[in-house]
């Protein structure tokens, strides 16, 4: 049992993915937060950063699922379903958040918000 | 009523079986016979008023709009005074030995061991020395307060409510401190019923306390008496570190003895002269002596019964007994050191006051000064070894004194609160003031001293001691004599220059601005007060037309409201005279200060051939552990003359001398000037003012006080408030500067770091993803690098 997953982890998988190891999703991974990062960045309307933002997590959910599958069990996938249901939840208020924001000062621009200098 | 009778049984329950009698006078040579056992009933004597001043109190809480506290007062006080009497009958009857006593305690109040040895304890309790002396004072407390509460009850009845009920507590309280201050069987007592006056005076002057003067008054009052408290207080640690005692039992045994309480001789320990000396601070500090004179004249600014009662008749009085007490202490010193400096202290202020007083126009400041200088009598008299004068006329300057500021009230609440001499003229002559006019002449000729006056016997006594004591004993004492002497004269002046002003003389006035006390003379035009007052069915003192709603607290807009609304076109002012409780209140006083005269041909006491009942009284008392040295004060002569026979025509000669004088310069034309006067209008003296002109500058000094309050305010209150202001400085640059500067420096710390807070989102953003790729570098280093 041990040494088949063992070779399920190690080796190419089976199938027309046989090429795909989990090296592969981690680089996706990072490459998709690295976007979001870099988006979060370098935009400023707050609604393409609150995009960036939600990139950012699902990069990390990639990972997790990646190494859930890894290490054949269902940590990881745990983790990810909580971090979306949580992340669509956080989605809503946020939106409200920025809808609220937008009403202030009638503009997305995160730049005007900068009265907590000290 | 009937609540108060049936709570005495409960005040003396209080006592329960607490009461002791103790011995005799321990003095080997004065050894009396064994005081009566005195009962608990004596202590109703304090507790009367105490539970009277509670009572007004809870008429306080319920918010009594009527003259209940007044009646409260009156009944307790005289109440109160029947139990003096009664104390005084039980006291004397015990056998008429010199020096009996009885002590009586309510309840432990200090007593406590600070070592094993006996000597070593500190004992004051709440207990009572009750003998003649005690009584003495006690009967004119008692007595006088409950005839002034009466007359207070009329006087204060604008102000009946609040005010009206805050009065007579602190008047209640007043007899009650002062109750301790007399009664009290060890000095802490007495200290704690003398700051107890002092504080009913404070209150009591500071009454009217939305008129500035007044709290000004009240305040000087408080703190210069705290000034002489000082020597008292001193006094009192002295007697204790001394004597291992503050009860007066085992004091009197000691100085008897001669002993100090570790058995050292007296007579020559350094304590036998500074005790006395400390004492004499508080002494001089209550009874308004030398430069502590000054609170006194500002007390007037009290309502006019106050003035009558505690800076007239009793608190004042309070220095003098308290040497009184102590009097062997003092005479204890063989070089009477103390004494020389209490009978020159009290020449000097007798006459400094007087000479005050002969200038100045205000007649109720008139009687202030005249308290004072009359203070300063009976204290040459405690200094010339005449504690008998001393007491004695005290005692008759309580009740003639009393009768003239109740005069004097009577007038100024009769004329809208004015005061000035030279604004009235002919008041005994107006309708319903005759007999104030009768009581300010008998208070004046016992004040001048005419023949066969109680004042004029118990001045004498004090006038022939200063002749009689030799200059041996007491330094100058002549001198003294010679000073009282010119000073009597100088009474007599002043106080005719009052009567003959204001009293007789043509009819004229000029009403005061007293808002209270004019509402209460004013009616339409076209009626008479009388008829004014029974149109609109008011009781006396109950709105007087004007519906100003009694508020309190409001007496500076009344004032200013009474300037707009008095439309002389329309409305008439008429003196309102003294009702039925002023008048009787004044009838009592005078007839009493007639009666005490007759006090001095009572020799019935041993020890009352020299100064009548008084002399028996205070012979009977603890004052006669000096009796050794004071007995020793005879043999000085008057002109070769023995001047206790020629006083009576010297001081009576001096006095007439004086009223003539007055009479001449103020009197006016015809009978009432003694025919000798030429004043026609109340404003105009002629003689006196041109005498006044030729000594111009001297008048004026004296007018002015010679300046004393301003000599002080430049000597000391300007000198505290520049070193308060310096201080004042110093507290705020040096030490608040310190605690800043340790307060700012985190805060310039913080303004630095605080500059990394852009508020700029990208910015913090990107913090943390540097933060992130730093701690990722770091563990990828040590990570991968230690794997190799």
């Amino acid at each position: 049992m041990i040494d088949v997953l063992l070779t399920l982890a190690s080796g190419p998988t089976p199938g027309p993915m046989a090429q795909a190891t989990l090296f592969h999703y981690l680089i996706v991974s990072a490459l998709m937060f690295g976007i979001g990062l870099i988006g979060f960045l370098t935009r400023r309307n707050l609604i393409i950063m609150f995009l960036c933002t939600e990139l950012m997590f699902q990069a990390a959910g990639l990972s997790l699922i990646a190494f859930s599958r890894f290490h054949l069990n269902h940590t990881g996938e745990t983790f990810v379903i909580f971090v979306l249901t949580i992340a669509a939840a956080e989605a809503a208020l946020a939106l409200a958040l920025v809808v609220l924001l937008f009403r202030r000062q009638e503009t997305l621009d995160a730049g005007v918000w900068s009265q907590l200098r000290g | 009523m009937t609540d108060l009778i049936n709570q005495l049984p409960l005040v003396l329950g209080m006592a329960g079986d607490a009461a002791h009698a103790s011995g005799g006078h321990a003095a080997g040579a004065h050894a009396g016979p064994v005081a009566g056992q005195l009962p608990s009933w004596v202590l109703a004597m304090p507790f009367l008023p105490l539970l009277a001043c509670v009572l007004c109190g809870l008429c306080a809480v319920f918010k009594v709009r009527t003259k209940l506290p007044a009646v409260i007062t009156v009944v307790s006080l005289a109440a109160a005074f029947v139990v003096a009497l009664l104390a005084y009958q039980a006291t004397m009857s015990g056998g008429a030995g010199a020096g009996q006593y009885a002590v009586v305690k309510a309840w432990d109040w200090i007593n406590f061991q600070f070592g094993s040895q006996s000597t070593q304890s500190v004992v004051a309790n709440f207990a009572f020395y009750i003998d003649a002396l005690t009584c003495l004072w006690m009967l004119f407390v008692c007595g006088l307060g409950a005839v002034i509460a009466l007359y207070a009850s009329e006087y204060m009845s604008h102000d009946v409510g609040p005010g009206y009920t805050r009065f007579f507590v602190a008047f209640n309280l007043f007899v009650f401190s002062m109750a301790c201050l007399v009664m009290g069987d060890n000095l802490l007592l007495l200290f704690l019923g003398w700051e107890g006056v002092g504080l009913c005076s404070y209150l009591l002057i500071g009454y009217f306390y939305t008129k500035p003067a007044a709290v000004a008054a009240g305040k000087k009052a408080f703190i210069v008496n705290r000034i002489g408290d000082v020597g008292l207080s001193m006094g009192i640690m002295a007697t204790f570190v001394v004597f291992g005692t503050v009860e007066y039992t085992k004091l009197f045994e000691l100085i008897a003895a001669g002993k100090t309480g570790a058995g050292q001789d007296l007579a020559t320990h350094w304590s036998v002269w500074v005790i006395p000396a400390l004492l004499t601070v508080g002494a001089f500090g209550k009874s308004a002596q030398l430069f502590f004179y000054v609170w006194l004249p500002d007390a007037m600014e009290g309502p006019t019964p106050v003035s009558a009662l505690i800076h007239a008749a009793t608190m004042v009085t309070a220095g003098v007994f308290l040497i009184a007490r102590v009097y062997p202490l003092y005479t204890a010193d063989p070089s009477l050191t103390v004494l020389t400096v209490v009978a020159w202290a009290g020449a000097i202020t007798a006459l400094w006051a007087a000479t005050i007083e002969m200038a100045i126009f205000d007649i109720k400041r008139v009687m202030g000064y005249s308290t004072i200088s009359q203070l300063g009598f009976m204290f040459a008299g405690l200094g010339l070894l005449t504690p008998v004068g001393a007491a004695f006329h005290t005692f008759t300057h309580a009740f003639f004194k009393a009768t003239l500021f109740l005069g004097v009230g009577a007038v100024m609440h009769g004329f809208g609160g004015q005061l000035d001499l030279r604004r009235m003229s002919g008041v005994m002559w107006m309708k319903g003031f005759g007999l104030v006019g009768i009581a300010m002449l008998i208070g004046s000729i016992n004040l001048s001293g005419v023949p066969f006056t109680a004042g004029y016997f118990s001045k004498d006594m004090i006038l022939a001691a200063g002749f009689a004591t030799p200059g041996t004993m007491i330094g100058g004492a002549q001198w003294v004599g010679w000073i009282l002497l010119l000073t009597a004269g100088m009474t007599a002046y002043y106080t005719f220059r009052t009567y003959l002003r204001v009293y007789v003389g043509p009819k004229e006035f000029v009403p005061g601005d007293d808002p209270d006390l004019v509402d209460m003379g004013r009616h339409p035009k076209g009626t008479t007060l009388d008829e004014h007052h029974a149109h609109h069915g008011h009781g006396h003192g109950h709105g007087h037309g004007h519906d100003h709603g009694h508020s309190h607290g409001g007496v500076a807009d009344r004032r200013l409201a009474h300037r707009q609304d008095f439309d002389p076109t329309t409305e008439e002012f008429d003196p309102h005279p003294p009702g039925l409780a002023m008048k009787a209140a004044i009838a009592i006083v005078m007839v009493l200060s007639v009666l005490a005269a007759g006090l001095y041909f009572y020799k019935g006491l041993p020890g009352g051939e020299h100064g009548g009942w008084v002399g028996g009284v205070v012979h009977a008392s603890q004052v006669s552990g000096s009796q050794a040295v004071v007995d020793k004060a005879h043999g000085g002569t008057f002109f070769g003359q023995d001047p206790h026979k020629v006083m009576y025509y010297v001081s009576a000669l001096i006095g007439f001398i004086g009223i003539l004088i007055a009479a001449f310069l103020h009197g006016p034309k015809g009978w009432q000037g003694l025919f000798i006067g030429n004043r026609q209008k109340c404003d105009v003296a002629p003689r006196a003012d041109r005498l006044a002109n030729l000594f111009g500058p001297l008048t004026k000094l004296a007018r002015n006080k010679y300046y004393v309050d301003e000599i002080y305010d430049a000597l000391i209150v300007k000198q505290l408030w520049l070193t308060s202001h310096i201080l004042h400085w110093f507290d705020k640059w040096l030490v608040d500067g310190l605690v800043n500067l340790f307060g700012l420096m985190p805060r310039g710390a913080g303004s630095i770091a605080r500059k990394q807070q852009t508020g700029v989102l990208h910015e913090y953003a990107l913090r943390m993803a540097l933060g992130v790729a730093l701690v990722l570098a770091i563990v990828i280093v040590v990570k991968v690098g230690g794997v190799r």
